[in-house]
């Protein structure tokens, strides 16, 4: 049975959280913790702000990809006309 | 160097600047032209999120701990990824039951229970204090920069002096101004769209103002960033700040930053109010979702520059790193920039002020002291509206005077972020309750409570109180050696637990004690109805968000209106009823009585104006009778076990079918034994059919074969063929009457009959067979006619039948048959006795069958056709009785019949 796109998109931004949780603490954030420039800019200050830039990006590509149909969030007040 | 009232002209200036765009968007608003209602200014708003913490604080951190800054921006960029989903289920719930803040959230959320809005509302009020010291420390201080600038002495003068102490005049103009934005008029909506559309203007300001001084101190004082890591490498002062070793904590401190600012961003009271109450379309977070991260990082990316620089500019560290961002444009003698720097500081501290006690003011007044009053007072004669006004303006000033005696008592001895976070983790204490909250519907109101307050009073135990004791108002011992020498006690190392920094240590404490009893008190508790239903409707918030129609009291719709009117004014009471009737289709001239879907509606719409919890309260009381109603109470249990319901509904039809399987079974065993059972009858049938038959046969035969036979042996033989014919006539007729019977083919003449006398008929029928065997008959009726519906004929056959049988198996001369007709266990019962031989307790089952006939035990031949008994079953079976036999082998047999009275 196909996954329906909002628990799709759920489980994609789940996902998304996961890494961004890992990548910005110990032990990946250790791989960059030295003092060095790299083009002239401190590699860990670097790090820190290319990945947030990038995770910036997968929620921006994440969230507008392809709108959901109408009724996956049920509309607010949807109250039976009687 | 810029004059004071220069400086002072341009701050009002700019406060009335907030308060036209704030007039014009409630203008706009109120004519139906929102001006707020687009992602864009909903992103500018949630950067209220960025204070004077993150305008002087950061570049102050930085100087400290290197990227010690980032953790806080960091959080709420992760959380984000996260709000397409998590926050549009908050906003739902929020607006379908019209939340106004997140001390009402909670407390709907738990049974609608005062007492959790009122302690959410005292953590609020008690955690936020140092936050809002922050901002007026924040602002006082830049006031006194940009006035005495360089002269450093002045400003520290300044800070001491109670006479110069403008930070009262900041939060006193800052009261004025909040309780302008937010308390002109009580609504029936609880959004501020004015007040929206002024912090997203101030979020611009900051923006701009920050960018300007980055821009200003990377590219004009240095020459560009390259050059700025550059020179800040060759000093180890500075370039020990590009590594994590300078975060006291270390990764663990990181971590907790992160964790703090990810719960901050979303339940810190005005986050939740911009975020959440003020939101006008769900729609909008798909943008916020990543535009307010790209504002984060824009904010952030000069920070690390600007605290380089500093360093670099000033080595001696007489200036606070707190200040930098001003000093430096000052120190190059750039008075306009700064001043434009200033108001940016300036907007990032009254955005939070003004929207923190709009948001708190409203928690006390909803939460905290309504309730109170609403059982205090008579509140039928008091005029609501303007009482709810006066507790909302006099909680700002209190919120901001707490805030300010914070800042003058303890403020001093601490720098702008660790003030802030201490704040930090009194907001994260709601994030157990609020997310277990809207995903579990077993998280209980008691477990909440235990939760809240356990995790509240950690933090002020292991974070609130240390700062009281590092400013001197306790002992320091309070810190080293813990209260009265326990030394398992002190606040920063509470049971021994040393390796953290103060703010981890507590953050771990409070919240492990505050979801721990949260969860563990839930899976202990029993919820009562009120509470499960509003489980169920947070949780299946998207299921529910239509009437649910809960009320089931009568309550007269001019009452109703009358209340509404009290809270928020006869005007906007009456239109909205009139809205209502409109949508609706009802006419409120003709009906007097409100319906359980109006009553809520009038709840809801006074929910937005005093909060869910009094709601409720008021509403009861213009509604009679029971207040909630069973049926509505079965659609919101029902709606959430569907599936169970439906897996139930599989399962009973599968035991149907199981069951009709075993029926079919049982049904086709019982053809084949039938089956079995007519073979048999057949076969039986011929065997009977041929026995007398051989016999006529056989004498006929010897007739025919022997004509000289004497006159008198064939008169014997001739007799014996009678008889055989005779009994093979018997037997057909009897073999066609059970046919008939069985088949259901048999003509009933069902009537009202005298048994009596049906009996005393069957008896004189019989009594020749009975004189033949000089057996004795006695009858045992009564002198009265009993009367049955019967079929007569068919009686008589029975009786006769069991009397002949009787005559038959009594002994010759000493006979003795008994006749018995009486009533017993409400039926009429015949019995036939006699003092033969008995029937075996084997075969007192069997006489009832087809053929079975008993062996005589005297002349071991059967007399009969074994058909008799099997007939009379069937009769008395067809007038719904009972036939059978009591018998002790040699002392004869009793045959009973009952017939229904």
């Amino acid at each position: 049975m196909p996954m329906s796109p909002i628990r799709r998109k759920i489980q994609r931004l789940l996902v998304l959280f996961a890494f961004g949780c890992l990548a910005l603490n110990y032990p990946l954030l250790a791989l960059f913790n030295k003092i060095i420039l790299w083009h002239g800019i401190p590699v860990l200050y670097l790090y820190l702000f290319v990945f947030w830039v990038l995770f910036i990006l997968f929620i921006a590509i994440v969230t507008e990809s392809k709108k959901l149909p109408r009724s996956s969030f049920p509309p607010l007040f949807s109250r039976k006309s009687e | 160097m810029l004059q004071e009232w220069v400086i002072l002209l341009v701050s009002l200036c700019y406060l009335g600047t907030l308060f036209a765009i704030a007039y014009y968007a409630d203008w706009r608003s109120d004519r139906g032209k929102s001006i707020i209602s687009n992602p864009y200014i909903y992103t500018l708003s949630i950067a209220v999120y960025c204070t004077a913490w993150t305008f002087y604080g950061s570049v102050g951190r930085a100087a400290e701990t290197g990227i010690g800054f980032m953790p806080i921006y960091l959080g709420p960029t992760l959380m984000a990824a996260l709000w397409w989903f998590l926050l549009r289920k908050i906003i739902r719930i929020a607006k379908v039951y019209r939340i106004t803040s997140i001390a009402d959230f909670l407390a709907s959320r738990y049974g609608k229970s005062s007492l959790i809005g009122g302690l959410v509302t005292i953590i609020a009020v008690v955690g936020i204090m140092p936050y809002i010291s922050l901002q007026l420390k924040a602002v006082s201080t830049s006031y006194t920069v940009m006035l005495h600038y360089p002269d450093l002495a002045m400003i520290e003068e300044h800070k001491t002096s109670l006479w110069n102490d403008n930070a009262f005049s900041v939060a006193m103009i800052m009261a004025a101004f909040s309780i302008l934005f937010g308390t002109r008029h009580i609504d029936a909506t609880e959004r501020h769209e004015g007040m929206v559309a002024a912090i997203a203007f101030e979020s611009m300001v900051k923006l701009l103002a920050f960018s300007a001084a980055g821009i200003f101190i990377t590219f004009i004082m240095f020459d560009g960033p390259v050059d700025l890591f550059d020179w800040a490498i060759r000093y180890p002062e500075t370039s020990r700040l590009m590594q994590l070793e300078v975060l006291p904590g270390g990764y663990t401190n990181w971590f907790t930053l992160i964790f703090l600012s990810m719960m901050a961003i979303m339940f810190l009271p005005r986050q939740f109010q911009v975020l959440v109450v003020e939101n006008v379309n769900e729609e909008h977070i798909r943008k916020a979702a990543w535009l307010f991260p790209i504002y984060l990082l824009a904010i952030n990316i000069f920070v690390l520059p600007i605290a380089f620089a500093g360093m670099l500019m000033f080595p001696e560290g007489h200036v606070a790193p707190d200040i930098f961002v001003l000093a430096l444009p000052l120190t190059e003698g750039q008075d306009i920039l700064a001043l434009f720097i200033y108001l940016g500081g300036l907007s990032a501290a009254t955005g939070m002020v003004i929207v923190a006690t709009i948001a708190l003011s409203t928690m006390v007044c909803n939460d905290l002291v309504m309730p109170v009053l609403l059982r205090m007072l008579d509140i039928q004669q008091v005029d609501l509206g303007r009482v709810l006004l006066f507790i909302r303006r006099f909680s700002i000033v209190a919120v901001l005077l707490l805030g300010y005696l914070y800042y003058r008592f303890i403020g001093e001895s601490y720098t702008l972020v660790t003030m802030g976070l201490v704040s930090f983790a009194a907001a994260a204490q709601f994030s157990p309750a609020i997310l277990f909250g809207i995903f579990w519907k077993d998280a209980s109101r008691r477990a909440a409570v235990s939760g809240l307050l356990a995790g509240f009073l950690v933090w002020f135990y292991t974070l609130l109180l240390p700062s009281f004791a590092k400013s001197g108002w306790l002992p320091l011992s309070f810190l080293e050696y813990g209260p009265f020498g326990i030394e398992q006690l002190r606040p920063y190392q509470l049971f021994g637990l040393n390796m953290f920094d103060p703010i981890t240590h507590a953050v771990f404490w409070s919240m492990l004690v505050n979801a721990g009893l949260l969860v563990i008190i839930s899976l202990l508790d029993r919820q009562n109805t009120m509470d499960r239903i509003q489980a169920s409707l947070f949780v299946d918030v998207y299921r529910h968000s239509g009437g649910t129609q809960l009320w089931k009291g009568k309550a007269m719709i001019t009452e109703l209106k009358g209340l509404l009117a009290r809270f928020i004014g006869p005007g906007q009471s009456e239109r909205a009823f009139a809205n209502y009737s409109r949508s609706h289709n009802i006419d409120f001239t003709k009906d007097m009585q409100a319906d359980a879907e109006l009553v809520e509606f009038a709840e809801r719409l006074l929910s937005g104006a005093i909060g869910a919890a009094s709601a409720r309260v008021m509403v009861s009381s213009v509604v009679e009778g029971e207040e909630i109603s069973t049926e509505g109470v079965m659609k919101i249990i029902d709606e959430t076990s569907q599936v169970l319901e439906y897996s139930h509904q599989l399962e009973e039809k599968s035991i149907e079918l199981e069951a009709a399987t075993k029926e079919l079974q049982e049904a086709n065993k019982r053809l084949k034994e039938l089956d079995r059972l007519k073979d048999e009858f057949v076969s039986t049938v011929s065997h009977e059919l041929r026995t007398p038959l051989t016999s006529v046969r056989a004498f006929s035969e010897i007739l025919h074969d022997n004509a000289d036979m004497g006159q008198e042996e064939r008169k014997k033989f001739l007799d014996i063929m009678v008889k055989e014919t005779e009994r093979l006539t018997r037997l057909i007729n009897e073999v066609l009457d059970l046919a008939k019977i069985e088949s259901g083919r048999a003509d009933w003449h069902m009537e009202i009959i005298d048994l009596t006398e049906i009996l005393k008929e069957a008896v004189a029928a019989t009594s020749q067979l009975f004189h033949e065997k000089s057996v004795a008959i006695v009858e045992l009726l009564p002198s009265f006619p009993i009367k049955v519906f019967a079929d007569r004929d068919r009686i008589i056959q029975v009786v006769i039948n069991l009397l002949s049988n009787a005559a038959k198996f009594s002994p010759q001369d000493e006979g003795r048959v008994t006749v018995r007709l009486y009533f017993k266990e409400r039926e009429i019962r015949v019995e036939v006795a006699d003092n033969g031989p008995g029937i075996h307790p084997d075969e007192q089952q069997k006489i009832f069958e087809k053929f079975k006939q008993i062996t005589d035990l005297r002349n071991g031949k059967p007399k009969g056709t074994g058909l008799g008994l099997a007939i009379c079953r069937r009769i008395i079976e067809y007038h719904n009785g009972y036939i059978w036999v009591e018998s002790i082998p040699g002392e004869g047999a009793k045959f009973v019949f009952s017939l229904p009275d």
